[in-house]
């Protein structure tokens, strides 16, 4: 074989191995590429650990099936595994969900008993949420009113998605997937511009003023 | 043309039925010509709180079939000759009439009266959609307890969602000052801050109340008493005046009594 190979580079880390592909090669190219990469013989670690692998794709777009495959190739070549996938491109459809998960939509309406209101993004709510009544957000939980019914922000899994309400009087409050019911579990001070958030210490919600909110914001930062 | 006014509440035994009637006899004793509509099909009683359930002949189910024409089926009250009752069937169920049919009979009658007031039977089923059919407005009644709050939250909901329907107004029936004073019972601030719509009025507990009822004579006939004033003066504010809340209608909350403190209401 007489190619120069060129297309796949492979850099060491402490973590484990990057392997960056070329963007411009046919796909074919880079898994015969690869294969080649991995057959020669390297130092392999001792023990039975796979070692994670970074995979930068530049400007190509790399379906499901496609990174299965390569997933495949290395797993099968060297005790290797796809920990994440980088790529300076994304579909119109991952670009459309994530403009959505990215955005505020303001309502307002009361969120009257039997009626639940599902957005996704965060909520901006104007009016209150009643007894029997439930918003549910992929993100953050904003209610300028009395939450009295039921709030569930980060429904995708979102755990530091927060809940803020005017008013916190709720029947249960969900956070990803971490629930607390009210009165008995949920800490709730004088009711009145609170916030509710996964406290990732004790694994459960806490209320707290919404003074206090821009300094949590400020550790995640 | 009249104007056809649904009453209804989600839960049962709140007062829908009282109240159609004492509202009734209120605008017909300011001379509106007034038609109660009981669409609790199968389980009449409008008529028995008027006394007059030994006059039925035909019924609503007849009417929605065609055997028998409207007129044929309406009773004239004994004490005013401009009010009168569509009574419901009592032998069938709710689903003996359609809300197209509703809508046409409810139509009629506002050709030939001021105001239709539809009596809705509990659910959110057939018989509130045959009930909401027709009309125009709505007045949701409610007693001032969690249960009931809540089940008219959920029926303001449905009405909000009606097309060519004006917001709901709310009555708060059954109101007991002692319960309310020691917290054992929602004020009417409470209930009103809950529901957000706005106040028609509000309804004093009384055993006189249904003393009357079983004697088959509207409260509202009665010159003193405080429940027939509250009915009473429902009826005006139905009729565009703006009546205040009287004394015994005033709850205990800080924002009432700041309102009467500046005097509006
Ligand atoms: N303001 C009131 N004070 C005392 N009793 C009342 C009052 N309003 C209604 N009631 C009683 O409550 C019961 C239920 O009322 P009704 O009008 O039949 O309710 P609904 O039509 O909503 O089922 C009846 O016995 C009635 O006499
Ligand atoms: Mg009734």
């Amino acid at each position: 074989m007489g190619r120069k190979l060129q297309y796949v580079t492979i850099k060491g880390t402490k973590d484990g191995f990057t392997l960056i592909l070329d963007d411009r090669c046919s796909y074919r190219e880079l898994l015969d590429e690869i294969e080649e990469k991995l057959s020669v013989a390297t130092r392999e670690p001792n023990d039975n650990r796979l070692v994670p692998v970074f995979l930068e794709t530049g400007n190509r777009y790399l379906n499901e099936e496609q990174i299965n495959t390569i997933s495949e190739l290395i797993r099968k070549k060297k005790k290797l595994y796809i920990e994440q996938v980088h790529s300076n491109v994304i579909t119109k459809a991952e670009a459309e969900k994530m403009q959505k998960e990215n955005r505020i939509v303001k309502i307002e309406k009361m969120v009257r008993s039997g009626q639940v209101l599902e957005i996704t993004g965060d909520l901006l709510l104007i009016g209150d949420v009643n007894p029997g009544a439930k918003v549910v957000a992929t993100g953050n939980i904003y209610i300028m009113g009395v939450l009295r019914g039921i709030a569930h922000a980060g429904a995708n899994g979102k755990t530091d998605a927060v809940i803020c309400a005017s008013k916190m009087e709720p029947s249960q409050l969900l956070i990803a997937d971490i629930a607390a019911r009210s009165p008995d579990e949920l800490q709730v001070f004088n009711h009145e511009m609170e916030y509710a958030y996964i406290d990732h210490n004790l694994n459960q919600i806490r209320i707290d003023k919404l003074q206090s909110f821009t300094m949590l914001q400020q550790t995640y930062t | 043309m009249g104007e056809a006014i649904v009453i209804t509440s989600g839960k049962g035994g709140v007062g829908k039925t009282t109240t159609t009637v004492n509202i009734g006899t209120a605008l017909a004793l300011s001379n509106k010509k007034v038609c109660l509509v009981d669409s609790d099909i199968g389980l009449r009683n409008l008529d028995v709180l008027m006394g007059l359930e030994n006059r039925i002949i035909y019924d609503l189910v007849d009417v929605a079939h065609g055997r028998c024409k409207l007129n044929a089926a309406l009773i004239k009250d004994k004490r005013f000759d401009c009010l009168h009752v569509l009574p419901a069937a009592q032998t069938v169920d709710k689903t003996s009439v359609n809300p197209e049919q509703m809508k046409q009979i409810i139509h009629e009658l506002k050709q030939d009266y001021d105001y239709v007031f539809i009596d809705c039977p509990a659910g959110i089923e057939r018989g509130y959609k045959n009930a909401v059919a027709g009309a125009d407005k709505s007045i949701v009644v409610t007693t001032p307890e969690s249960s009931a709050v809540r089940d008219a939250d959920r029926i303001i909901g449905l009405l909000e969602k009606e097309k060519n329907m004006e917001p709901p107004k709310l009555i708060i029936n059954r109101i007991r000052k002692q319960l309310v004073k020691s917290g054992d019972m929602l004020d009417v601030d409470d209930v009103v801050s809950i529901l957000a719509i706005e106040l028609l009025g509000i309804v004093p507990d009384d055993e006189a109340v249904i003393a009357a009822a079983n004697r088959g004579e509207p409260i509202a006939l009665e010159p003193s008493n405080y429940a027939s004033i509250a009915y009473r003066n429902i009826g005006r504010r139905i009729l565009g005046e703006s009546v205040p809340l009287a004394s015994f209608e005033e709850s205990q909350g800080l924002f009432s009594k700041l309102k009467k403190l500046i005097g509006i209401r």
